[in-house]
């Protein structure tokens, strides 16, 4: 197998960029990375410590798994708890917190609850199990919305009566837009997604370049990717441009991925979407188009009776808008940590706590 | 009065004898009774051969020791039993063999617990005791005491292998996790993950297909080795489950000092770094079956990377970082750019059954 991404981990390479970077940078400046795959970047590589004094990374909402509302977890609990169900999911959810339970307890309880790495596997188990209902758990972006779309199209073109999703689907760009127009933004500069671009295109993000005069910059998830985001993000900053820039042309082009984004038109629809610590934010996410409102575990199963508890200690609403760090919230390490988690953002694998808690040192 | 010839015949009648169930295991090998010997005789009296054991009593009685005894147990369950470079026999020997070997001990006896599940092919079966005699082979112990249980289908995942060692060690040694000295340096004798991934891709669930193969290993012998050349080593382990890691913050917390890790040092495979990135997994978090890590005065490690590297099981042996003088128990990892993080204990991630 060959490793291509060796050099943009190359120390050199980084550190020469590190040295542009500082170079650009006369003044503070605080810049949102959008998806929680960069923050954990971030903190794996301890990048956050070499950057200029001053140069403030806060970290965005772009983690599915702590987004996805507290009732939709609640539901899952619920219908996982079924017999008749086999409930799948990607295994980061199992452990996020419900009101009262989580879905391993689910699972210990005797509910069949399966990890996937793809819907496409649910698909698979509901061929094989015609006698149960498979549910898949449809959460995230831009990024797993087509593969959670080809289930759905997969699954009617064999006819199955047995699947259904749980959709949980969300946008960035509505996000971007909830932040900016929120009275305490601190943000001066995005970092777009990378991977969400690469299926999405960055089209989207022009008009809100230019309505809030905020640079934004398309950016992967490697060391050298994250310097080079920063540093174009810095360098409209110091110039007063604000634009929509690719640092991540490797895998994204302005219109993306066509026959993704095809796939997702056919099967869902824009609905307003409820996100954890942020709130209903309009025509932010994606819901099953109504030709294939069949496949909607909502609609299969009564879930109308659940109401959601939140904790009250956990911050995880500032954090995912990126007004405190993880490590200003009183509960972290204390009362909250990856095997007892108030909230989601210390369970995901891209949840901005689980990375200060990981790898932060001065936390210690 | 009927027509005689009318009557059943016995002409061709046969007594229905039970059948001898010679391909499967069936709830009867669990028994006890003469299916449970028919098994042991099939099986393991073939392979297995040694006074003790051959006594046929339900117990091994065993030679005094020359030392300080040195006991532990270890329950195999991985799934599934056969991936690249090694199976659940393998692994059963030689965890206990290692868990053993890490205090300096030298293992000489094991005992064998196999739960079976109804309907396993007695040929697996065969091939897997063949694979534990090899391993005992290699690693100089011999299987003393054994057990057989059945359970029904869909009770357990074919076999599982409980494995109970014995050995001893001269009482003057003191090899363990408390005695890591600020100033001592950390050595690995090869590559991480390589069991972990080994396993998760063989499971095929993940759609993975790699050339990976198991470290699985009986260390005793490179332990041997390491110290003729150097008797002043501080601590020895095996980083098996959790991976150097969680291996490295129980050292750190037993001798209360802090570790600091030099990321570019640590061997990494290609292949296993490649299917740990696919799958976002820490190579650093995943198990190894055939790896030490080992702490000595760094005024030695010149010394003990010339025995490792001699060995097969030691050929990739690196130092990879160093106690420092802050007594402050934690693991920091210095990063690729050149950043510090922390290096915290694996909290209950979901990594699918590997020993």
């Amino acid at each position: 197998m060959s490793f291509p991404l060796e050099d943009f981990r190359d120390a050199r390479l980084v550190h020469a960029a590190l040295e542009e970077l500082n170079k650009v940078t006369t003044q503070p400046w605080v810049i949102m990375e959008i998806c929680g795959g960069q923050t954990h970047a971030i903190m794996q590589y301890g990048l956050d410590q070499l950057l200029p004094p001053g140069l403030e990374l806060v970290h965005g909402p772009g983690c599915p798994v702590c987004v996805t509302p507290l009732e939709l977890v609640d539901k899952a609990i619920a219908i996982a708890s079924r017999p008749e169900v086999i409930f799948c999911s990607f295994g980061d959810m199992l452990r996020v917190p419900g009101s009262n339970e989580d879905l391993f307890s689910v699972r210990a309880g005797g509910g069949s609850v399966r990890v996937v790495y793809s819907p496409l596997d649910a698909v698979k188990i509901a061929q094989e199990n015609p006698e149960k209902q498979v549910v898949f758990f449809a959460i995230g972006f831009e990024t797993t919305a087509p593969v959670n779309a080809a289930s759905v199209l997969q699954a009617n073109n064999l006819g199955l009566k047995n699947y259904s999703i749980l959709v949980s689907q969300v946008c960035v760009p509505p996000a971007m837009q909830a932040l900016l127009s929120s009275p305490d933004n601190r943000v001066q500069g995005f970092l777009a997604a990378g991977h969400v671009c690469s299926v999405m295109g960055y089209w989207e993000y022009l008009p809100l370049a230019a309505q809030y005069r905020i640079p934004i910059v398309v950016t992967g998830f490697e060391p050298l990717d994250l310097v080079r985001g920063i540093t174009q993000c810095v360098k409209q900053l110091e110039k007063h441009t604000f634009t929509v820039e690719n640092a991540y042309e490797r895998a994204v082009t302005e219109k993306g991925n066509q026959s993704a984004q095809g796939m997702i038109s056919q099967v869902y629809i824009p609905v307003d979407r409820n996100w954890r610590g942020i709130g209903m934010i309009p025509q932010s996410g994606w819901g099953l188009h109504p030709d294939f409102a069949r496949f909607d575990a909502e609609n299969r199963f009564d879930t109308s009776a659940i109401v959601a508890h939140e904790s009250e200690v956990c911050i995880a609403g500032e954090i995912l808008r990126g007004t405190k760090k993880p490590n200003q919230c009183p509960a972290f390490r204390v009362l909250c940590n990856p095997s007892k988690p108030l909230g989601a953002p210390m369970v995901s694998s891209e949840g901005a706590c689980s990375a200060y808690y990981r790898y932060s040192s001065d936390a210690v | 009065m009927p027509n005689i010839s009318d009557a059943p015949s016995f002409a061709n009648a046969a007594c229905p004898m039970p059948l001898p169930h010679g391909a499967q295991v069936v709830m009867g090998h669990g028994s006890g009774g003469r299916m449970t010997r028919d098994l042991i005789q099939q099986v393991f009296e073939p392979l297995f051969s040694n006074p003790p054991l051959d006594a046929g009593n339900d117990f091994a009685a065993l030679p005094s020791l020359p030392g300080e005894l040195i006991l532990t147990t270890d329950s195999h369950v991985v799934s599934p039993l056969f991936f690249p470079g090694g199976d659940i026999g393998r692994l059963a020997v030689c965890g206990t063999v290692n868990d053993i070997a890490v205090s300096g001990a030298r293992p000489d006896y094991l005992t064998a617990g196999f739960i079976l599940e109804e309907g396993l092919p007695v040929e697996t079966l065969i091939r897997v005791a063949e694979s534990m005699k090899a391993a005992c082979e290699e690693a100089g112990v011999l299987i003393v005491a054994g057990d057989t249980k059945v359970v029904e289908k869909g009770r357990c995942d074919g076999m599982y292998i409980n494995t109970t060692g014995v050995g001893w060690k001269s009482a003057s040694l003191s090899i363990n996790g408390a005695n890591a000295k600020p100033g001592d340096v950390i050595l690995v004798t090869g590559t991480m993950a390589d069991h972990g991934m080994a396993v998760i891709s063989a499971r095929g669930e993940l759609a993975i297909e790699s050339e990976i193969q198991s470290d699985v290993a009986p260390l005793n012998n490179l332990i041997t080795e390491l110290l003729k050349a150097v008797p002043e080593v501080h601590v020895l382990r095996d980083p098996t489950r959790g991976g150097l890691a969680t291996t490295l913050n129980e050292i750190a917390s037993q001798s209360n000092c802090e570790i600091l890790l030099n990321e570019k040092a640590i061997p990494v495979a290609k292949p296993v770094r490649t299917c740990c990135e696919m799958l976002g997994f820490d190579p650093l978090y995943v198990a190894n079956e055939g790896k030490l890590v080992i702490i000595l005065p760094e005024e030695q490690s010149s010394a003990a990377l010339a025995a490792l590297h001699s060995h097969k099981y030691g050929r990739n042996s690196a130092v990879i970082g160093h106690i420092t003088n802050f007594r402050k128990p934690r693991v920091l990892l210095k990063t690729l750019i050149g950043g510090t993080r922390i290096l915290d204990m694996l909290s209950g991630e979901m990594l699918p059954r590997i020993c």
